[in-house]
């Protein structure tokens, strides 16, 4: 199907589905209950699910196939999310050109990062990137502020030109739409005491994100992608048949540029705000966190990475005591106490212990991430009742 | 520009660029002998910040009493508080030894942190020896949010000071020293301190490998791990001991940093950047490289920041580092003193 083996098919129509039923799926526990905090089906965190999917797919493609660990990709989302909201800003409040623009932009940022960085590899490839995407970081912090809005960050404004758009400087700051659907409008779904709130941004993230992991199944499989993953698996061969590496890592490099400012050409669309705190080295660390918690050079890990981390990041981390006491409340009074004063310190605040606990020993033990050890774990029960026949 | 003004950035660039030195060394360290990619390093030097906090506080635990012939504001007797030292050697030396905390706690930190190395390299980095350089550094970087984490949830995110000694609170007046000037040239005591102790702490490790038959061994080893441990000598019990050398090394540093900046759980990342940036300067594997790109970087840094600088070139203070490094980087690959073949494939 569309140049897709029929595997390949089936894992991008069960993404689909999982897509497109996610306010659904995500919202498993009914209103009124104690566990309606861990319903993730609301829109602002479904788009960020989609949105770091993509960011984390496009991090795969240098990294999962050639092995170039970069720790500045967050400077392209910064740079296609300050495009963005330049768009909104200039042309109009629709939020197409913003978007196409804003990858655009990305694109040509990373060539030019790229075609320096790759210059070295290993280590100094990633140091090299790390002190671009600070040296952004810090220049749009300060110096850049008339383009980046400083520390505050850059929004839309009432009297913005908006040269396409009917004149407008009264009312309110016009929210992004897309030929005239807002993004922020809902259709709420109640079902019994479940509530599935159905969000343009939402089907607009999905869209978008379809099409980019169909690009990337397609460049895995690609003759091209093949390249890639020879630079991975020996570079010095490589050179040795005659081929010159540099312009598939540049070409790779450039791509998954591309992908972040499509991450963050799309999350301006769904909030037009962008801030430079978003190109710092952490954010960089962060999108690394996704990919190899997921399963690096596999498909869908990363894809899976990102909904995990934030899923973690919005519902984890608002645990608190009281509630760990009304959980623990049918255990004897001196033993819950003592549960939750072991558990309090992972959960809430603390999550981002969890998160490190966890991504160590998803590095220790599974070095092909949570989906490779899935696979791993599928393979060996496969054979074994190969073996039995 | 006065030469006075340089001077004086020059000395500015010292103190930043001795924590940079004495945390390269310790990585370079360990990456020569064990070749591993510690991101946790800038963690050990945030724990050995907060050794030195935790001895003030430990130094200031008191006992509590009520003064019956003195009342406070609402009317309840006063209450007074003695801390267990001045009980047990008396007030005056009590309250020395609380006013001298911070250089004590080097005594409490270094088994602390030799301590912690040990177990770090018996406990984890062992078992990396073989994986690649990206599962190194990716394993040690959520190590390093662990240690950041436990250290956040006992001592909370804000920044805490630990003052200096009284008798190093103060400026020097160099301008009057060398003739130019009082008051033209006035540095802080504390960063003298800091300055000559980061020298002393690196030419003893580099006496340390230069000097006794235990560095001559670490060298070979660095030079040949299979040769050296085919003469039949232990080599990884001496790499375990240097990787805990570099993790005193590292602690030490934030101990005495400590009056400079007030220490919170994100210090070490903060520096952690910067030093790598400053090992790659200086040459993978190269310890003279480390600390010299240290200090390079620092007076670099410190110069940027000047007004005059500025004013020509905006923004430049910020991101100077890294642009000295993409330079260097693209005009030496291997950095200011690398060696061949070294983190190259």
């Amino acid at each position: 199907m569309f140049g897709l083996s029929r595997g390949d098919a089936v894992l991008w129509l069960f993404v689909l589905l999982l897509v497109l039923a996610a306010p659904i799926l995500l919202n498993p526990f009914p209103e009124s209950s104690a566990l309606a905090q861990f319903n993730a089906g609301y829109p602002d965190l479904m788009q960020r699910f989609l949105i770091f999917g993509i960011f984390a797919v496009g991090f795969n493609i240098l990294f999962g196939l050639t092995g170039y660990l970069s720790f500045g990709h967050a400077a392209f989302l910064g740079a296609g999310s300050y495009a963005g909201v330049w768009m909104l800003k200039l042309l109009t409040i629709n939020v197409l050109p913003a978007i196409i623009i804003s990858t655009l932009v990305a694109g040509l940022f990373s060539l030019l990062i790229g075609y320096i960085s790759l210059r070295r590899s290993g280590i100094y490839f990633s140091i090299l990137t790390l002190a671009f995407a600070q040296m952004s970081f810090a220049l749009a912090a300060s110096v850049l502020t008339p383009i980046t809005g400083g520390e505050t960050g850059l929004q839309t404004a009432l009297n913005d030109p908006r040269i396409f758009d009917a004149a407008n400087t009264t009312g309110n700051i016009p929210a992004p739409s897309l030929f005239g659907m807002t993004m922020g409008d809902s259709h709420q779904v109640a079902v019994g005491d479940w509530l599935w709130t159905f969000n343009v941004g939402y089907y607009l993230c999905a869209f978008v994100m379809m099409i980019a992991f169909y690009i990337a199944i397609r460049i895995f499989r690609s003759p091209f992608g093949m390249m890639l993953k020879a630079i991975k698996s020996n570079n010095e061969r490589l050179s040795y048949t005659g081929i010159n590496p540099r312009p598939y890592t540049l070409a790779a490099f450039v791509i998954s540029g591309m992908y972040a400012g499509l991450a963050g050409g799309l999350m301006v669309a769904m909030d037009p705000l962008a801030g430079a705190e978003r190109m710092q080295w952490t954010a960089s660390g962060e999108v690394v966190l996704m990919t190899i918690l997921g399963g690096v050079g596999t498909l869908i890990g990363p894809v899976f990475g990102a909904g995990l981390i934030k899923y973690f990041e919005n519902i984890f981390s608002k645990i608190n005591e009281s509630l760990l006491q009304t959980w623990f409340s049918f255990l004897p009074d001196g033993v819950s106490d003592f549960v939750v004063t072991v558990i309090y310190p992972f959960v809430g605040k603390g999550w981002h212990l969890t998160l490190g606990l966890v991504f160590m020993l998803v590095v220790i033990f599974l070095p092909g991430g949570l989906v490779g050890g899935i696979n791993g774990l599928y393979k060996r029960i496969f054979n074994k009742s190969n073996q039995a026949n | 520009m006065e030469l006075s003004a340089i001077l004086l950035q020059v000395l500015n660039g010292l103190d930043k660029g001795s924590a940079y030195a004495l945390i390269a060394l310790g990585l370079t360290l360990i990456f020569g002998t064990l070749g591993v990619v510690n991101f946790a390093h800038g963690a050990l030097f945030m724990i050995g910040a907060f050794c030195s906090v935790t001895l003030q506080r430990l130094l200031s635990i008191s006992t509590v009493t009520l003064d019956e012939t003195k009342t406070d504001f609402l009317g309840n007797p006063a209450k007074i508080t003695t801390p267990y030292v001045e009980t047990w050697f008396g007030p005056e030396v009590g309250s020395a030894i609380i006013d001298w905390s911070v250089p004590l706690a080097i005594l409490f930190a270094i088994p602390i942190m030799l301590f912690i190395g040990f177990a770090m390299e018996r406990g984890l980095i062992k078992h990396f020896y073989k994986r690649p350089h990206a599962d190194q550094i990716l394993v040690t970087f959520g190590l390093a949010i662990v240690l950041q984490e436990v250290i956040k949830y006992f001592f909370g995110a804000n920044q805490i000071p630990a003052p200096a000694p009284d008798a190093f609170i103060g400026s020097f007046d160099f301008g009057e020293l060398i003739g130019m000037g009082a008051g033209t040239l006035m540095y802080p005591y504390w960063r003298i301190v800091y300055f000559l102790f980061a020298l002393i702490i690196i030419a003893a490790v580099f006496c340390f490998l230069q000097f006794t038959t235990f560095g001559m061994v670490v060298r070979a080893g660095m030079a040949d791990r299979e040769t050296v441990g085919l003469l039949g000598i232990n080599i990884d019990k001496r790499f375990t001991i240097m990787f805990g050398i570099a993790a005193a090394v590292a602690g030490l540093a934030g101990v005495m940093y400590t009056p400079i900046n007030p220490p919170n759980y994100t210090i070490g990342m903060d520096f952690l950047v910067i030093s790598f940036v400053v090992v790659v300067v200086g040459g993978m594997g190269s310890l003279g490289g480390a600390v010299l790109a240290g200090f390079i970087l620092g007076i670099l840094e410190s110069f940027a920041s000047m007004r005059q600088v500025i004013e020509l070139i905006p923004g430049i203070n910020q991101v100077v580092i890294y642009l000295a490094a993409i330079v260097i980087l693209l005009a030496r690959p291997r950095g200011l003193l690398g060696r061949k073949g070294v983190m190259e494939s």
